[in-house]
């Protein structure tokens, strides 16, 4: 897999970077560096190991429902750029 | 030209844990706005979730009650997308091993028995509410509801009708207000429907281009938007033009859907495993435990109804379908002799008076005891099946006792011979006429003077009584 222009432009889009053309260049050469190296593990035989989707062997950690004490409103609010009364406030959004 | 109509439903339950899916803070409905949040559900950087035991077990719950096969080995997933009432920009949801898969929900439909397939059931945290204030630049975001743990069950697309997508609805929140998992409010957000249809020229095999719909904020409009789109669609391929897939918007004032504007991109949600929640081994013990504790579900206990108390399919069918209306009915049989009498009253008077007041069963203020109190009176012959009906509208709105009732207005059954042959001497002599067609053969006659003795009494004449003695007066 190559990864090509676009596909720089979408991920940025995604993540909400916006990069110069210089910088899309770089990232297109990293990115293919990353998959290149990925293409290296490929090589490695894996037909008998099961897919992993964590890497520490650990399993079913739970807790019991018990409702604990939340923050203050306050304490929830601080850090919000903008506020209005109780609410976080921000740019409308509406998805039409 | 004549096409079929292929319709698969996506629906979102809230869970009825008490604290969130991966932190303590409370899920109640209805809280002061941002006063159930921790780090956890504001998505605070360096802090660890750790997965509600009991959301896991209702999840398991959930998809044993809707037939499915329960994972051995389930993980979640991060889907990732910016939205302002999503704090972390992720929602940790399952992608790939979902706690349940492959189960169905049977539906009636036309007297026969459809089986709809469910595809998936997974477990996930919902995301906060946003308020848009009319004419303002801003939105408002609550995140009281971040975190609150959801399933989504996916159906396949195996409804093929407005109707069937109506009945599956019905079906599914009956059996999760069964099994107690979720209460399924939708005016409440706790339960949410999306939906996608498209329809496809009979006989053909492929799938037509298919169209979800959102907005949805009843079953009625859920109906009501498919019955619009299926005609939509068809319209548009009789006129030749093509189909695109899309999203529209329920329109509930006007009554139609309406395109969403197509956004540059489509969603692109880059799952990868959750790093911080370590997987699940779904033990067969615990399974086989939640499984042996399922109380009985809406088919079982139709059955039971028509085997064991002799009802109509159709009265069990009506009973049975929603927990609440069911245990009342219940409660009511077990303090009186005659199931189907039973039946009639809570399936006409006792509906006809929710629906009419909009009301639900939970709110309804007479106990079971007090309408069988009341049909004892009708069977001792202290109030007629006409007086009774009044009784039991007093009795609705006010929960007295049957007995007060009657004292209060008065309306005990007059079945004083003496005082019947009185009245009935009365109406005779006032309605000459009417006697005189009586005699000359008109049976008729007789229904309009039994009529003028009900006017007299107000309706409290023991109607047999009055038939015998106008018959004997009448010769």
């Amino acid at each position: 897999m190559k990864i090509e222009k676009h596909t720089v432009d979408h991920v940025a889009n995604l993540a909400r970077l916006y990069l110069s053309e210089e910088e899309k260049a770089e990232m297109m050469e990293k990115l293919n560096s990353i998959l290149d190296y990925m293409e290296k593990l490929n090589e490695l035989d894996t037909t008998n190991i099961e897919p992993t989707a964590h890497v520490i062997p650990i399993k079913n950690v739970f807790r019991e429902d018990e409702v604990k004490e939340s923050l203050s409103l306050e304490e929830t609010l601080k850090n919000a750029p903008d506020r209005s009364g109780n609410f976080f406030r921000v740019p409308r959004i509406i998805e039409e | 030209m004549n096409y079929e109509t292929v319709i698969g439903l996506e629906v979102h339950v809230e869970l009825l844990t008490k604290s969130k899916v991966f932190c303590g803070c409370s899920t109640e409905f209805g809280g002061e706005p941002n006063t159930h949040c921790c780090p956890i559900c504001l998505g605070m950087p360096g802090v660890l979730p750790v997965t509600n035991k009991k959301a896991v077990e209702y999840a398991i719950k959930a998809g044993l009650a809707l037939n499915c096969e329960i994972a051995a080995y389930s993980k979640f997933d991060r889907k990732n997308y910016f939205y302002p009432d999503l704090p972390k920009a992720y929602q940790i949801s399952q992608y790939d091993l979902p706690i349940a898969r492959n189960g169905y929900i049977e539906i009636e439909v036309d007297g026969k028995t459809r089986r709809i397939g469910i595809t998936r059931v997974h477990l996930e945290e919902d995301a906060g509410k946003l308020i848009h204030e009319e004419g303002k630049n801003n939105s408002l975001v609550d995140l009281n509801r971040t975190g609150v743990p959801l399933i989504e069950i996916v159906s396949e697309p195996d409804i093929r009708s407005p109707e069937e997508a109506w009945l599956y609805l019905n079906k599914l929140k009956s059996i999760l207000q069964y099994i107690e998992v979720s209460d399924c409010k939708m005016e409440e957000g706790s339960l949410r429907c999306d939906v996608n249809i498209s329809i496809r020229r009979e006989g053909v095999d492929k799938f037509g281009t298919k169209v979800e719909i959102k907005n949805l904020g009843s079953f009625k409009a859920v109906r009501r938007s498919l019955e619009y789109e299926e005609k939509r669609q068809r319209e548009v391929i009789e006129e030749g033009g093509e189909l695109i897939q899309e999203t529209r918007r329920w329109d509930e004032v006007r009554g139609v859907t309406v395109s969403m504007r197509n956004k540059e991109e489509a969603h692109d949600y880059r799952y990868f495993p959750e790093p911080d929640l370590v997987p699940m081994v779904l033990d067969k013990d615990w399974i086989a435990e939640i499984k042996a504790n399922l109380p009985e579900l809406p088919d079982a206990r139709k059955e039971r109804y028509v085997k064991e108390f002799g009802l109509p399919a159709y009265d069990a069918g009506v009973l049975t379908s929603s927990k609440a209306l069911s245990d009342f009915y219940e409660e009511c049989i077990s303090h009186y002799h005659d199931p189907k009498v039973v039946s009639n009253w809570v399936m006409v008077e006792m509906m006809g008076l929710l629906n009419e007041k909009g009301m639900e069963v939970e709110q309804i203020k007479f106990k079971p005891e007090q309408l069988a109190a009341m049909l004892r009176m009708m069977d001792q012959g202290t109030i007629s099946g006409k007086i009774a009906k009044e009784v039991f509208r007093d009795m609705f709105e006010t929960g007295e006792d049957p007995e007060v009732i009657v004292k209060r207005k008065g309306l005990v059954q007059i079945s004083d011979e003496k005082e019947l042959e009185r009245i009935a001497t009365k109406v005779i002599e006032q309605n000459q006429k009417s006697v005189q067609d009586y005699k000359n053969g008109k049976q008729k006659a007789l229904g309009f003077l039994v009529g003028q003795m009900m006017k007299e009494t107000r309706g409290k004449a023991n109607p047999q009584m009055v038939n015998e003695i106008l018959k004997k007066l009448l010769g």
